[in-house]
């Protein structure tokens, strides 16, 4: 499996929507891993404040494939994911580490509809 | 631009160079260091703490790479044999020479070794560098007997090491008494019983005339001509400052050693100063880092142009550190000064020893001891160094007489200039200042700012009473919340959970937070409102720890193990076999716990509900090894087989390990049972322990390994099963009640006000009349078990969690194992990480 390149949060860079899963298979305010091509990406489902994210699902600090596993959460109304592990925490928005000095994570755009989640990966 | 060698990379030759760097006249200097040990300086202060388990990479001042980026020239490993005055010019054993305009000598000192026969044997060792430890360490693993030469504070942290190393430990004096420089008679027959009971052995009064043995030590003589038969000896008599440069190139030592400097640590050579244990001053060596610190701070200060500040001695209060026993000492401790009054207070069965010294005229306090509670010591050693008026009745200062001054009080009080982290010279101005002109609102704030609480951290209690007492004078009331989503502890909330009733996490934070929850908060209102409700924890997943969401305990590189309970450790042939088919036919690797049951490591998520789907059909339950839950209560065999045992432990601790599985808590709990006195179920090390009496039961209490550990203290004696049972439940529910999160018994204890007999109060005599609410809510949860993996099996969209991905049937392909023993073993962390 190719570890992922971090690309802009913004979705500029998207090109391609993807539809990974139906809303209903993820747990409310928790994540869950979406297989694209043979890349891992974390998808979650914020409810409490009405908003999706996704995220590759790899964690920089010892290269684990984990993140759709963490605990989700916000830092002064950032939302973030603390890796299960080590507990290192990233933004949602930017990827970037917010606890420490890991590299920043990829995020990618996501969007709702019929049901669907769609997320938007580079070409 | 100037070149100045520094002879000696230790701890004091380090803060030179960084103090340099960091003042006005940084970039006139070209700094030039030689070290004779092998790494850059490190922090021998905290040397003992290698056998703690730190490295000694994590004890470096700081690391190579600082050197350079600080435009220092570090030599290490090259001693300094030479130094030509008149040409101003050093040698080095590897023949190097180099030029110096000014040279700092901060070379330190040595271990003082007296000279008697045999101290060239093997197994003769001193105490002083990092080299030392790992020969210490590596001899102790071939031997089980040493002893120290040497009962002062070093002496007594090289002992604390002896222990932790397993051997058995003596310690020899030639004084009368313990640490003769620090406490008096009283004092020290305290600290020896206190010993004593560690398990050392203390031998005072006893010189030392020989060291025995053919080759290698084999024990000591004394002058008495008594004997003790050890393999090993540190050698810890006191220092001797390296003076042997000084001393060749004519430089002026004093008679008991030591470069001699005047107030501005120069030496009788205008180009040469001389800082930290290698210089005496006004014939005084200081042992201690802080005066060196102090003395670098003056030699920057002169190389600045500053001449304000000199060096007019150092305080010598110490704390002792480690042993797990608190002694200290400070000002005057013996009341030297003409016409003090010292007033003492005495406990010999608790072991506490408090005594003060009062000046003449009955103002001041002038010094004082405190073996056995310390807790005093911060407040007592500022009041001597700011010379703060006594209160009316000085006594109370130690407790006699009325309640001592509570605990906090009193810094408001001191000055200004009250000088608050010895190590760093950081005032109290300065600390509040932080506060109220930085909004420093936590220690870590203050430790970045001013660095105070970085060196020894005895400061730490201090620097935190005084946050606390500024934040509340600027009128900000301080809590000890959760995390920002909170403004609650664990206690308001558990509180405001049984209270109102909320069920959910998004309820609470509903009614009494804000934000969307976070890493902290969630698995802390996971455990309260499993702790309040025993509500199903599957339920709750996306706010549980990844632990307890999936309830496995994850691994390296992602796999997660399977613990079924065994209560007590007792398990029959059939399902022994059964764990062995399951794990055979998911290729898990097996090992035995420490917890007297068996681990099944390396099952992908997916796998886990189809493994406890065959467990559970077996008639194992959940073990909750991923929970701050019940873990597991160890036994022994007991009076069924053992011819020891007057009770049946056994069947003691599968009722226990029954009646309280799945019971959630702040942190994970263990039991234990005992069948009698020789305690091979290990009861006491446990957070509630249990030993047959002939007439029915001990309970112990708040014990704990890990890495702290802690042994239980015993609540009750002799009590019959019932009772037991009764006061457990209390106990375990007033824990869950009022500890904060992730707190074990043992720090919760530590923490209340009032200790054990306070608990006990609670617990055994029902002082808050708590009693009967506390059996009757632990009643509510043990009738509210469920095996929480027995809901997943049996719930599908509980089940349909468990899968990798949720968009493809696959399984996640990054796993790799490698092989170890004949069974599988996860592959490393990646090394680039
Ligand atoms: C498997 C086992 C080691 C072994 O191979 O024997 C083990 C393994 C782990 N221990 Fe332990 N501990 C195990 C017995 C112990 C013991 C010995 C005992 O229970 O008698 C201790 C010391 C006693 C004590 O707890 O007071 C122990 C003290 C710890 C600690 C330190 C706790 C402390 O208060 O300092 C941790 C860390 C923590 O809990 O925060 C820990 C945490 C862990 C974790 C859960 C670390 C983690 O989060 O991944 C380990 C993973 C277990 C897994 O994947 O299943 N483990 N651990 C033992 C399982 C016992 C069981 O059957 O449940
Ligand atoms: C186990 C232990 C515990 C301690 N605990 C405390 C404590 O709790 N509180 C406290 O205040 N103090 C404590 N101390 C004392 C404290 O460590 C010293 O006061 C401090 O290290 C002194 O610093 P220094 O730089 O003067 O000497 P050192 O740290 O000894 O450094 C001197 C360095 O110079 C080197 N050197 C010597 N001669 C030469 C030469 N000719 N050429 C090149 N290099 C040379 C030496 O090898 C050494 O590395 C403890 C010491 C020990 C050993
Ligand atoms: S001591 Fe416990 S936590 Fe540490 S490595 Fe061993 S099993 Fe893991
Ligand atoms: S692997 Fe993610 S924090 Fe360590």
């Amino acid at each position: 499996m190719e570890t992922i390149k971090p690309i802009q949060s913004e979705s500029a860079a998207a090109t391609t929507w993807f539809r990974a899963a139906r809303v209903s298979d993820f747990p409310p305010n928790g994540g869950a891993c979406v297989r694209y091509r043979n890349l891992q990406i974390a998808v979650f489902n914020f409810t409490r404040r009405n908003e999706w994210y996704a995220c590759q699902n790899q964690c920089p600090h010892k290269m684990q494939m984990v993140l759709s596993r963490g605990l989700i959460g916000s830092q002064e109304g950032e939302p973030k994911v603390a890796c299960p592990f080590h507990k290192k925490t990233f933004s949602l928005r930017s990827g970037q580490c917010l606890n420490a000095e890991e590299d920043r994570i990829a995020v990618f755009p996501v969007k709702v509809e019929d049901g669907f989640v769609y997320i938007g990966v580079p070409e | 631009m100037r070149r100045i060698i520094v002879v000696g990379n230790g701890m004091v030759g380090y803060r030179f160079c960084e103090k340099l760097r960091s003042s006005a006249a940084r970039s006139e200097f070209e700094i030039i260091v030689y070290g004779e040990e092998p790494r850059p300086a490190y922090d021998r202060v905290h040397l003992s703490d290698y056998f703690r388990g730190i490295t000694a990479d994590n004890l470096l001042m700081a690391p190579r790479s600082w050197y350079e980026e600080n435009n220092i020239e570090l030599h290490t490993g090259e001693l300094v044999i030479e130094i030509d005055r008149n040409q101003k010019i050093i040698h080095t054993h590897n023949g190097r020479t180099d030029r110096y305009d000014v040279l700092v000598l901060a070379t330190g000192s040595a271990a003082f070794v007296p000279s008697m026969e045999g101290t060239e044997r093997h197994g003769v060792f001193v105490y002083r560098t990092i080299e030392d430890l790992h020969h210490i360490e590596a001899y102790s693993k071939k031997v089980s007997r040493g002893a120290v030469m040497g009962g002062g504070l070093l002496g007594l942290e090289a002992a604390k090491a002896l222990v932790d190393l397993g051997l058995e430990t003596h310690v020899v004096e030639f004084a009368p008494r313990l640490m003769p420089r620090q406490v008096d008679d009283a004092g020290a027959d305290i600290l020896k019983m206190k010993l004593q009971q560690l398990g050392l052995h203390i031998h005072t009064g006893k010189n030392t005339q020989a060291i025995e043995g053919n080759g290698k030590l084999e024990g000591l003589i004394f002058s008495d001509g008594s004997r003790l038969a050890v393999d090993m000896l540190v050698i810890s008599a006191g220092i001797r400052p390296r003076d042997e440069l000084a001393r060749a190139c004519g430089l002026r030592v004093a008679a008991r050693g030591g470069v001699v400097v005047d107030d501005y640590m120069r030496t009788d050579d205008a180009s040469i100063f001389a800082i930290g244990e290698c210089a005496s001053h006004n014939n005084m060596v200081y042992g201690l880092v802080a005066p060196g610190y102090e003395m670098a701070e003056v030699v920057v200060r002169q190389l600045n142009g500053d001449m304000s500040r000199s060096f007019r001695g150092f305080d010598m209060s110490t704390k002792l550190k480690l042993i797990g026993i608190d002694v200290a000492s400070f000002g005057d401790p013996f009341a030297e000064t003409p016409g003090s009054v010292p007033i003492a207070f005495r406990d010999t069965r608790k072991g506490i020893y408090k005594r003060i010294n009062i000046s003449e005229d009955g103002k001041h306090l002038i010094g004082g001891i405190l073996v056995g509670d310390a807790s005093a010591y911060n407040l007592l050693h500022q009041m001597v160094i700011n010379r703060m008026p006594l209160p009316e009745n000085p006594e109370t200062l130690i407790g006699i007489g009325g309640a001592p001054e509570k605990k906090g009080s009193g810094i408001g009080d001191l000055p200004d200039t009250a000088q608050i982290c010895s190590c760093e010279n950081v005032t109290k101005a300065d600390i509040v200042g932080q506060v109220t002109e930085h909004g420093a609102t936590k220690i870590e704030d203050i430790k970045k700012a001013t660095r105070a609480c970085t060196g020894c951290a005895g400061c730490a209690p201090l620097v935190n009473d005084l946050i606390k007492l500024t934040l509340e004078s600027l009128g900000h009331t301080v809590k000890k919340s959760l995390c920002e989503h909170f403004d609650y502890t664990r206690q308001e909330l558990y509180d405001i959970v049984r209270v109102t009733g909320a069920r959910t996490f998004d309820d609470l934070l509903d009614s009494h937070g804000k934000g969307d929850g976070c890493e902290i908060c969630k698995p802390a209102v996971a455990s309260i409102l499993a702790s309040a409700w025993n509500e199903p924890v599957p339920e709750h997943a996306t706010i549980q720890d990844t632990n307890d969401r999936f309830l496995a305990n994850i691994q390296r590189g992602g796999t997660y193990s399977v613990v079924p309970r065994i209560p007590g450790g007792e398990i029959t042939p059939a399902k022994l076999i059964a764990i062995g088919r399951i794990a055979k036919k998911y290729n898990l690797y097996t090992k035995i716990t420490g917890g007297q049951r068996i681990d099944m490591f390396g099952a992908r998520v997916d796998q886990l509900p189809d493994i406890w789907e065959e467990l559970i059909a077996e008639g194992f339950e959940s073990g909750h090894a991923y929970g701050k839950a019940l873990r597991t209560i160890k036994s022994c065999v007991g009076s069924t087989w053992c011819r020891y045992g007057v009770q049946d432990s056994v069947s003691f601790a599968i009722f226990i390990e029954n009646r309280y599985k799945g019971l959630r808590a702040p942190h994970k709990i263990k039991g234990a049972v005992s069948g009698c006195i020789r305690e091979c179920a290990e009861a006491q090390s446990k957070d509630f322990g249990i030993i047959a009496t002939e007439k029915g039961w001990n309970l112990y209490v708040c014990g704990n390994g890990g890495a702290r550990p802690q042994h239980a203290r015993l609540l009750v004696a002799d009590v019959d099963t019932e009772t037991c049972i009764k006061l457990i439940d209390r106990f375990l529910m007033y824990y869950i009640r009022t500890a904060d999160p992730l707190t074990r018994t043992a720090t919760w204890l530590n923490k209340m006000e009032g200790g054990l007999d306070y608990l006990r109060d609670v617990i055994v005599n029902d002082s808050l009349g708590l009693g009967e609410t506390l059996e009757k809510e632990m009643q509510e949860l043990i009738d509210n078990y469920e095996c929480e993996w027995k809901r997943v099996v049996e719930s599908p969209h509980l089940r349909a969690q468990y899968r990798h991905f949720v968009n493809s049937e696959e399984t996640d392909d990054t796993l790799q194992f490698v092989e170890m023993r004949g069974q599988k073993c996860p592959v490393d962390w990646d090394k680039n990480t």
